[in-house]
């Protein structure tokens, strides 16, 4: 039993996940608040080099070939025989597609409290975790003995997680990883699009509040005048109106362009995590309460298919 | 292959959501509850399934207002078995659901039991994963199409920029899904009234709900926005002009 | 004495020219009415019963306005006098046959006057035949319009019954060049040819001769158009006025009929020909191929994937294809919706009934069309976009996806605040509708009723919440359980209401209020109905015109012209309250060429405007606007319903013509006009 603050990395082919560092930089926050050391587990296979940039007290490497890639099995597997073992205070897992689907079987095979959507600690040491779109906000100690805790982006920035000096690493064995159920057979790339719209420096971005497939070319035709590039949320391509790499959220790109210009999109937390770290985020949205207008700089409540005519004449005009 | 789904209702984010007095949970009597859109997607992907290779579908929701029609409407589309599990799970967490589905699921001894990756008010994590843990199966989530072959499935694993990992998992797996392969198919009005003359809604009671395991919540509210946007107003001419003024500023025209 | 002769100049030499006359008339009336029968038992025996053979006298009485006098036929101008001429002609002659049959046989009637006056109306019947003949191979072959089918069979049947008038005319001209009677100008046409006759100075022998040849060739003739007249293009003077009698009766234009439901009280979707009634399967053996329908539906002109036309004669040649295999009992119908006639053309439908009003022979396009629809509603088959809103119905009430606790918004700056009927009794109870309440577009028109009501001192209120989309789109979407929700809803809210008259803006829900509302599940469509008091707001402000309570003080002097929508018009007939309302507040009004019945549609009804567009050429709206910025001096467009609003605006701005012609709500003119 610990005061310990577990913080379970995420890699993915060799590169740690941004949100692993915004675990560690909030783990370093949350031990001012309630003490203890900040401990990275990072589970691998011959992966020892990823934690060189970890900002961490301590790094506690897994080796197993099982653990090579993520798979859920394997992993649980793995964490659940640590933390059985070490019983720390806090183990922080990332609200992702690797976190979550180990946290919850965590939770129940340890018989530990889980407390999910994390996006902050006060300085009390109490969670903060955002539901319903980032409408609500619930708060409140964190549970003993072990709180399990996945985290989503937008409380801490990745670079107060990131250190210039490697910690000290202790490799640890692992065993009873056989009998997995879950085994990875292949990555399937995603289609090379004609764009990588995390390299543009202008995204002309639509969702819901486009409507119409039809009225896409509304987009086009000002990202065309503008000589930017048509995005999109998860709405839109789930539709099959734009390609799959044109998606911006949680499970498609990280983007950060000069401008944003985010045309009838709401804001929800998967997008907008997605766009945080653009320079300047201008929202185009009828709904006053849109939660986009709270991480855009410029926002109107104009309705996109009144300005767009005017906007791409005037853009023309500018451009001469 | 007997599919088993795990649906459960959500709070409809199109109205106003308020804090309930205790300042501790959401004011239920305000809330419209709808079925949570990733496990509407679970049904579709469970009914394509057994179009695919044949099969039993079983549908399982807990009780709330409006889940006979959720129940009826995926009975409509294609599910053999409605089961609702009765008790107040109006404040239940994940875990609790967990639990208590896992109990019912257990009897039905599914080879594959689908459920939405995620819903807009889990504050104990999603429930697949802790669902499968109770039943003692895989899980794998984020999943956006599925294969079956011989007993095995093949999930589709969606991880960030489009990339697609292909997880094979050995069966009885629950498996998280965050989009069916086409979207969920319409379901008129009157086939729904239709089939409600039809099915029958089995009904399990549950024990008594355990939520251990769920964080206590001190304090629930509404955030104040740290930031807001400079609003621009004015009539489309007059926003078009200030937009394009500032695209000057940063440079792009 | 002029009287008329038994079968002048035909040889008695093999027995009376009688026998073969009437034996091979027989034969060929036997074959035809086999043939006939064949074809049309298809009708009864594959698809659905339904009476239609009630209030004959009011059925014959559209047999005598529609195959008789033609008024549709003469609905335009050239192939109408055309076709008039053609089957006037023909009406003459069958009856003048006739009297000549009982001339023949039971009572000398043809003698002196009586038949000289035959003989004349006979003759000018023959000339105006060669008129219309004249006009239709003019038509076939140089005008050559698009909506014509110019096929052989058609050009068939036209040489066929020219060479049969031909064949009358040259046997008559011939029997007078022998006769020469003194009476021969009473035949005047007659007499003309025959007098080309005598100059060849063919000898009297000869002439006869001549004539036996030619009437042999015609009784020939004759049989051979009877008899192919069941399989060719003259079918439709058979199935065109059956078609016509049988035209539904018992409810008016606006209403849809109810969901079918077959002996066990299961609803039936109309997926094969069995599904459709025998009526629809009679309505594409009727059809001309005239193509009017085609030239009117907005949807075409589009260049969507539906026409009509082709929707209705893909009907017919699934039954020619299918029929006989389903009279097989229980054998497997193959599909018709999705194979002949595709989900797309079912789906391009704006339900705005221009075919119906156009067609000749009354086929009833728009029912067939939703029919089809129903089932593709119960199989899911319709764009996402589609499926979004009719989600949004049923989980909202309204397509915008917006709560219901929104609906009444745009009240808030009211002041005084507006009435709640379901509190308060009203006189008049004002249906807003969706678009007015939840659109940003429309939000100050609404608002301008609003005063405009206030000021002219009506006793109003609204439903605030309680109301729902009233359903009539959803209805002619084909999600009917759906329209029963939505209609329970509305029901339950007016009828905890008290109020003497509802009067709405949206024509939408005019229609459906007025024609559909609370009908859905009476027992029987023939009953009369306790109509709900329904009035479009141009009929409220029409009538309080005329009794002096709404006065206006300016005249506006404005040039405007008048979109008739087609839920206020074509489908409830109301064209003249708004048109005297505009001319109340003091503007002068000019008809676009397409007005009234004919009013081309904005293209937003059928549940279109919640569709993908797809691949149009012009949008109907954007029509629409070319149309009316062609009038001189006219620069408002005054329309009557939220959704040409919408529909209008937009098409201005996409025509380019911003400044050129400005799209108002006929509220605005008495607002501005108070």
């Amino acid at each position: 039993m610990s005061q310990d603050i577990f913080v379970v990395v995420e890699h993915l082919r060799g590169q740690v996940a941004d949100i692993s560092y915004l675990m560690l930089a909030a783990a370093r926050e949350l031990s001012k608040g309630i003490g203890g050391n900040v401990v990275a587990v990072l589970l691998g296979h011959k992966a020892e080099g990823l934690a060189g940039s970890l900002a961490a007290d301590q790094v506690l490497y897994l080796d197993h070939p099982a653990l090579a890639e993520f798979t859920s099995d394997a992993y649980q597997k793995a964490l659940s025989g640590l933390i059985g073992e070490k019983q720390p205070r806090v183990v922080l897992l990332g609200s992702t597609t690797i976190g979550s689907d180990v946290a919850g079987g965590l939770s129940i095979q340890l018989g530990l409290p889980l407390a999910s959507s994390c996006r902050s600690f006060s300085a009390d040491g109490k969670f903060v975790s955002q539901i319903c779109g980032g409408k609500i906000m619930a708060e409140g100690d964190l549970p003993s003995p072990t709180a399990l805790v996945t985290m989503v982006p937008g409380g801490y920035k990745p670079e107060a997680g990131q250190s210039a000096q490697a910690p000290a690493l202790t490799r640890l064995e692992v065993a009873g990883l056989d009998a997995l159920r879950v085994s990875l057979a292949k990555y399937i790339e995603p289609e090379a699009g004609d764009v990588d719209i995390s390299k543009e420096p202008l995204l002309i971005a639509v969702g819901r509040g486009i409507q119409q497939q039809d009225n896409i070319q509304l987009a086009e035709d000002l990202a065309q005048a503008m000589g930017g590039v048509v995005c999109g949320s998860r709405p839109v391509i789930d539709q099959g109106w734009l390609a799959t790499s044109r998606l911006v959220g949680k499970s498609g790109k990280h983007v950060k362009p000069k401008v944003y210009l985010a045309m009838g999109i709401s804001g929800a937390p998967e997008h907008a995590e997605a766009i945080t770290d653009s320079d300047m985020i201008i929202a185009i949205n009828t709904d006053p309460k849109a939660p986009i207008f709270e991480i855009a700089k410029y926002g109107t409540e104009t309705d996109l298919f009144d300005l767009i005519d005017p906007l791409i004449e005037k853009v023309k005009a500018a451009k001469g | 292959m007997n599919i088993v789904v795990l649906m459960k209702l959500v709070p409809d984010l199109v109205e106003e959501l308020s804090i309930d007095p205790s300042g501790t949970a959401l004011d239920m009597s305000w809330l419209r509850l709808i079925i949570n859109e990733f496990d509407d997607h679970a049904s579709e992907e469970a009914i394509l399934l057994k179009e695919r290779g044949g099969g039993q579908v079983t549908v399982v929701a807990p009780e709330y207002d409006g889940v006979d029609e959720v129940l009826f409407t995926s009975a409509a589309r294609g599910a053999d078995r409605l089961i609702k599990i009765a008790g107040d799970f109006v404040t239940a967490n994940n875990h609790a659901l967990a639990r208590a589905s896992a109990a019912v699921i257990k009897e039905l001894q599914p080879d594959l039991v689908l459920t939405g990756v995620q819903a807009n008010n889990d504050l104990d994590g999603p429930v697949g994963p802790t669902l499968a843990e109770c039943l003692g199966m895989p899980y794998v989530g984020y999943v956006s199409g599925v294969t079956v072959k011989d007993g095995k499935v093949t999930a589709r694993k969606e991880y960030p920029g489009g990339l697609i990992a292909e997880m094979e998992v050995t069966l009885p797996a629950v498996l998280g899904i965050q989009a069916a392969e086409q979207p969920p198919r319409y379901v008129a009005v009157s086939k729904v009234r239709m089939v409600m003359k039809t099915a029958t809604i089995e009904v399990r009671a549950a024990e008594a709900l355990d939520p251990s395991g769920g964080p206590a919540v001190g304090r629930m509210f509404q955030p104040e926005a740290a930031a807001h946007a400079e609003m621009i107003t004015g009539s489309p001419d007059e926003v078009a002009d200030k937009l394009v003024s500032i695209f000057k500023e940063v440079g792009l025209l | 004495m002029p009287e008329r002769v038994d079968f002048w100049g035909i040889p008695y030499t093999w027995g009376s020219p009688a026998i073969y006359v009437y034996t091979l008339m027989f034969l060929a009336a036997a074959i035809l009415l086999v043939r006939f029968y064949l074809r049309a038992k298809l009708w009864w025996q594959v698809g659905r019963l339904e009476v239609r053979w009630d209030k004959l006298h009011i059925r014959l009485g559209r047999f005598i306005k529609y195959a008789i006098v033609q008024t549709k036929v003469l609905g335009q101008r050239y192939p109408g006098i055309m076709h008039v001429c053609i089957a006037w002609a023909f009406f003459v002659f069958l009856l003048g046959t006739a009297l000549a049959t009982i001339d023949s046989h039971f009572y000398k009637i043809l003698v002196g006057y009586p038949f000289l006056l035959q003989k004349l109306v006979m003759d000018i019947f023959t000339l105006v035949f060669f008129v219309g003949a004249g006009l239709a191979v003019y038509r076939r072959f140089i005008q050559k319009p698009r909506r014509l089918t110019l096929s052989a069979g058609f050009t068939f049947s036209l040489v066929m019954i020219i060479l049969i008038v031909l064949g009358g005319l040259l046997t008559e001209s011939l029997r007078l060049a022998v006769e020469k009677p003194a009476w021969a100008w009473w035949s005047p046409i007659g007499w003309l040819v025959a007098k080309i006759w005598i100059a060849t100075g063919a000898s009297e022998a000869t002439l006869t001769a001549w004539h036996l040849g030619v009437w042999i060739a015609h009784l020939l003739i004759v049989v051979a158009t009877l008899v192919t007249l069941p399989v060719g293009t003259l079918l439709h003077v058979l199935t065109g006025p059956l078609n016509q009698f049988f035209s539904k009766l018992d409810r008016p234009t606006g209403r849809l009929a109810r969901m079918p439901e077959n002996a066990k009280g299961e609803p039936i979707y109309a997926s094969t020909l069995r599904d459709l009634t025998w009526k629809q399967l009679m309505d594409g053996d009727a059809c001309t191929e005239c193509g009017r329908c085609q030239d009117a539906c907005p949807a075409f002109a589009a260049g969507t994937p539906l026409s009509p036309k082709q929707l209705i004669l893909g009907v017919r040649d699934a039954l020619r294809a299918d029929g006989r295999a389903l009279l097989v009992k229980d054998s497997k119908a193959p599909l018709l919706v999705g194979e002949k006639i595709k989900d797309e053309a079912l789906w391009s439908c704006t339900t705005c009934g221009a075919c119906v009003r156009e067609c000749p022979v009354l086929i009833e396009h728009v029912d067939a069309i939703v029919d089809m629809r129903r089932y593709l509603v119960i199989e899911g088959r319709m764009d996402a976009e589609l499926q979004t809103a009719l989600e949004n119905f049923g989980r909202y009430g309204n397509s915008f996806g917006q709560s219901e606790r929104m609906r009444a918004r745009w009240t808030q700056p009211i002041q005084p605040a507006i009435k709640d009927a379901r509190r308060e009794p009203v006189e008049y109870l004002w249906f807003v509708g969706d678009y007015a309440s939840y659109s940003p577009t429309l939000t100050d028109v609404t608002r301008m009723t609003a005063e405009v009501f206030q000021k002219i001192g009506l006793d109003f209120g609204i439903l605030y919440d309680a109301e729902r989309n009233a359903g009539n789109d959803v209805r002619r979407i084909g999600e009917e359980g759906l329209f029963e929700v939505l209609a329970e809803k509305n029901v339950a809210a007016l009828s905890k209401s008290k109020y003497q008259k509802i009067v709405t803006t949206d024509p939408h829900s005019y229609n459906t209020l007025k024609n559909e509302y609370p009908k859905s599940s009476e027992v029987s469509e023939t009953s009369e109905l306790s109509a709900l008091p329904v009035l479009h707001y141009a009929e409220l402000l029409d009538q309080l015109i005329c009794s002096g309570q709404l006065k206006f003080s300016k005249k506006l002097g404005l040039k405007v012209t008048y979109h008739d929508p087609c839920y206020l018009g074509r489908s409830n007939g109301v064209y003249d309250a708004p048109r005297r309302v505009i001319q109340a507040t003091g503007c002068e009004l000019v008809e676009m060429p397409r007005h009234g019945d004919r009013a081309f549609c904005c293209g937003a009804g059928g549940g279109r405007i919640w569709m993908a567009e797809g691949e149009v050429q012009e949008r109907p709206s954007e029509s629409r606007i070319r149309e009316a910025v062609k009038l001189e001096g006219v620069n408002t467009l005054v329309v009557a319903c939220p959704k040409d609003v919408t529909m209008f605006r937009d098409a201005v701005k996409t025509t380019g013509n911003e400044g050129r012609l400005e799209v108002k709500d006929l509220i605005e003119l008495v607002h501005a006009a108070l």
